[in-house]
């Protein structure tokens, strides 16, 4: 196997994250965007993991547990816009616009 | 009994090829790849809120896939039980809780999609160049697994757990620390009073 087609494939995962953060405007859809962002760098710790050290597995499974705990809040964060706002609509949280 | 010893001696090499190029794992990885990649496809266009969060499992699943065919088992089985357990089931509680529309609504994506294509396949067309240009068509050799023990043992878990413990024991009370943190922080945002 390449070290190119995984990390081709990452690559490719990634840009599907950043086209869906910044397409989507549900705030639930902009995080599973950022899930795919995640994801896309586990593999590359993985993948470098076979070729520098078992560190990089010890890396992707902290980050798995950072992107867990990311959910939690950022889900939290959008149960609280929808309750002042009646909305998760990231487009229309523009108050800081002046 | 002598020429049995031959034939062993002349078909073992044949089997066990020099490069670790393996073609049912990479039958394996190119059907998985397609699919991640329609799948993340559908994650960011679909505009059903509840299958959004369906084909990321597909996604999510073909990550864990990629774990294995990698050999990092107890990575993959982790994935397996915080993204696919954990995360999606987040998620499902959080289209339910924000009142997502349930049904097909066209009101999930914003004005920007000319942008959106842009940089993706611009960020596509860099990264791409950038990996080929460094590593071109250099083979996985797994080197960093020679040290730890042989197929059909748990040795790799075991190296895993000893760097965990040993090298960076205080990123991973760190870690536990950030994961309290985010336990309350998550009550304390979502708490009605």
């Amino acid at each position: 196997m390449l070290l190119n087609q995984f990390l081709l494939l990452s690559a490719i995962l990634f840009t599907i994250g950043v086209y869906g953060v910044i397409v989507r405007k549900n705030g639930v859809l902009v995080l599973m965007s950022i899930e795919l962002v995640l994801n896309a760098v586990n593999i590359n710790l993985i993948v470098f993991s076979t070729y520098w050290g078992i560190a990089g597995q010890v890396f992707a499974l902290f980050t798995i547990a950072i992107a867990a705990a990311e959910v939690g809040v950022g889900l939290a964060i959008v149960l609280l816009i929808y309750r002042n706002q009646r909305s998760v609509d990231i487009d229309e949280l523009d108050e800081m616009k002046g | 009994m002598n020429s049995a010893a031959l034939i062993i001696a002349e078909v073992v090499p044949l089997v066990t090829p020099e490069t670790t190029f393996d073609v049912p794992a990479n039958v394996v990885f190119a059907v998985q790849a397609v699919v991640m990649i329609f799948a993340a496809l559908r994650v960011v266009t679909t505009k059903n809120i509840v299958h959004a969060a369906l084909w990321l499992v597909v996604v999510l699943g073909g990550v864990g896939l990629n774990y294995i065919l990698l050999q990092a088992e107890f990575v993959a089985v982790t994935q397996f039980l915080v993204y696919l357990g954990a995360v999606i089931v987040l998620f499902l509680f959080g289209v339910m809780l924000t009142r997502a529309p349930l049904g097909v609504s066209d009101d999930l994506d914003n004005n920007q999609k000319k942008i959106g294509i842009g940089v993706g396949v611009a960020l596509l067309a860099v990264l791409s160049y950038a990996l080929i240009e460094s590593f071109g068509r250099s083979e996985l050799t797994f080197a960093a697994y020679e040290g730890v023990a042989g197929p059909n043992t748990n040795g790799r878990t075991q190296a895993v757990s000893d760097a965990i413990f040993g090298q960076y024991l205080i990123p991973f009370e760190m870690l536990s620390l950030l994961l309290l943190a985010a336990l309350i922080g998550a009550i304390v945002l979502a708490r009605r009073d």
